[in-house]
């Protein structure tokens, strides 16, 4: 299996403050990928530095092989990597449909088009109506996104990212701040996903971590603490010292 | 509040987006109607109206990037005063008359100081944005201020002469070529401006104003994207400035700096931001207002005008045209309940 997404050596501090240290990491093609740690161990700022939110202060990001690091978040996308947000960061005030519109029309290249109107692109709309109807959305296709419930809101994020036909998925914390029944609805959604998408997952529900993810990174205080698979991960010693709170001895 | 976001919630059904139905309402034709009638029922007063004309033209253009792209501005005056000194000084000093290749020139002017302008200060966001806008208004205002030679000064700039547009057409005392001139151009950007707004450039630039976040995360070149509805946005206003040369035939100070950059400001809140047509009314209503109130109280007009945009601010945020569309709304409403 091909290297999708590789970060070599990725650091960035904040002043005095290290919230990456020279974090090595491989996501690989079609892979379930979770990343956890304790609230501060640097998971949301590992994501920003892969998409180009935020420039890491030394090391490298590759992308398909290619190196990204200098790239604007723009770029990236358009080299096939999408995300989501930990907390929801959609056109509120914009329709559910244009807010997944808006998305496919950018992958399409036609978003930039100044004469037609946009309700013509019938294929835009035709595209953002299947992409919500995967998530059984499309009843809600019309309403603000800010009127939807909080739940589907989170799936309107995954819906928006996936317009993008990414190859690589960063999804910050899906089912943060959601009821448990709509949790359970986000991960049939996720497990659903088209299987050639490499998914990089950052989730505190481990529950939801365990059953999705095929590997699992643990990260602590900016650093890898260790790899592997979820079997493996849950029998390690370190992890349920540092992460589940478990005393030696 | 976002500047637009009072359009939504209202009833009224926006042009912009994928889902939008983006035809000519009936609706929509009832400013040229009104236009066109007042051409023939207030024939005293089409200098006046060639002034609201143009000025809708400038707000049209303040509301493409303040409305709909969410760019923060208090200096887009410069656009405007640098479309009329170029039309000015063309015709004052260089002798080209022409009005159709005034407008090109004013047009190429802002456009080019646009572009320069909005490369740095799009770079920024809130408060910064706002005050480089100022700064660059105030730095046009002091250059238009010292340049006496070619701007006249503070005493402004005379002997603006203009031909006839396509030779035939006069520029009359009574302003009826000057309002029919207006009236011809504004409809041409509106429709421009319209279909801009409609396309999926229009959508983006929503999509900007919502969320620039989001845009970047969607592969936008949110910053490229900024500046080209700027530059447009600018191009505009050099075209309304140049207009009130030929219709004026002389260019003073008060085109540029803080104040008209204010002025214009106030009218699109009174007439409602985002909206396309805010720009219609507000200019329209500040305009008339300053006009009546001055000759009623020449010492206290500027109170009436106050009182008006804090009415609208404190009880109508989508201005004038919110206040109507919360009024269709809930005659809608009654009629389905």
């Amino acid at each position: 299996m091909g290297v999708t997404l590789e970060t070599r050596g990725l650091c960035k501090s904040f002043g005095a403050l290290t919230v990456a240290d020279h974090i090595d990491f491989r996501l690989e093609a079609g892979v379930r990928h979770a990343l956890i740690g304790p609230n501060g161990a640097g998971k949301t700022t590992f994501v920003n530095m892969l998409t180009g939110r935020i420039a890491p202060s030394s090391g490298q990001v590759l992308l398909g092989g290619e190196d990204v690091t200098r790239l604007s978040q723009a770029a990236r996308v358009r080299r096939g990597l999408g995300r989501t947000f930990q907390i929801n960061t959609l056109f509120r005030g914009m329709s559910v449909l244009d807010n997944v519109a808006l998305g496919v029309a950018e992958h399409r290249g036609v978003a930039g088009r100044p004469w037609w109107p946009a309700s013509a692109y019938a294929d835009v709309r035709r595209e953002a109506m299947a992409l919500l109807a995967t998530f059984g959305l499309e009843e809600d296709a019309q309403p603000r996104v800010v009127d939807l419930p909080y739940g589907k809101q989170r799936l309107v994020e995954i819906a928006v990212a996936l317009g993008l036909e990414p190859k690589v998925l960063l999804l910050d914390e899906p089912a943060s701040g959601v009821p448990s029944l709509e949790s359970e609805r986000i991960l049939l959604a996720l497990e659903r996903l088209p299987r050639d998408i490499a998914i990089l997952i950052i989730e505190h529900d481990m529950d939801l971590v365990f059953r999705f993810a095929q590997r699992i990174t643990v990260l602590v205080q900016g650093e890898v603490l260790c790899e592997g698979t979820p079997a493996e991960i849950a029998a390690d010693p370190r992890v349920r010292q540092v992460y589940l709170g478990e005393r030696r001895g | 509040m976002a500047p637009g976001r009072a359009l939504r919630g209202t009833g009224v059904k926006s042009p912009v987006g994928y889902a939008a139905d983006a035809r000519l309402r009936w609706t929509e034709g009832l400013p040229w109607l009104a236009a066109v009638a007042a051409f023939f029922l207030l024939p005293d007063h089409l200098s006046f109206g060639a002034r609201v004309l143009t000025y809708i033209l400038f707000a049209l253009s303040l509301d493409l990037i303040l409305g709909y792209a969410g760019i923060l501005t208090l200096g887009h005056s410069a656009f405007f005063g640098v479309g009329a000194y170029a039309a000015g000084i063309l015709a004052a000093k260089l002798g080209l008359t022409d009005p159709v290749l005034l407008l090109a020139v004013a047009a190429g002017a802002a456009g080019v100081l646009g572009i320069a302008t909005g490369a740095v200060i799009l770079r920024t966001r809130g408060l910064a944005q706002l005050m480089l806008t100022l700064a660059i208004a105030a730095v046009c205002f002091e250059i238009a201020n010292k340049a006496t030679p070619l701007t006249g000064g503070a005493d402004g700039l005379s002997g603006v002469r203009i031909t006839p547009i396509f030779g035939l057409f006069r520029f009359d005392l009574f302003g009826r070529t000057a309002y029919l001139w207006c009236l011809l151009l504004l409809f041409g950007v509106w429709w421009l401006v319209r279909r801009l707004i409609c396309s999926p450039f229009g959508a983006t630039l929503t999509g900007i104003r919502e969320n620039p976040d989001r845009m970047h995360a969607i592969g936008a070149p949110v910053y490229r994207r900024l500046v080209m509805v700027y530059t447009l946005s600018a191009m505009i206003a050099g075209v309304a400035g140049a207009l009130l040369t030929q219709t004026n035939q002389f260019v003073g100070l008060n085109v540029l700096g803080f104040e008209p950059s204010g002025e214009l400001m106030v009218m699109l809140i009174l007439g409602g931001v985002g909206r396309l047509y805010g720009a219609f009314v507000g200019p329209l209503i500040y305009l008339t207002a300053q006009d009546v109130l001055a000759k009623q109280f020449p010492e206290y007009w500027y109170l009436g005008i106050g009182l008006m945009l804090v009415l609208v601010v404190l009880f109508a945020r989508g201005g004038l045209l919110g206040i109507a569309d919360g009024l269709v709304a809930r005659v809608r409403r009654r009629a389905w309940a």
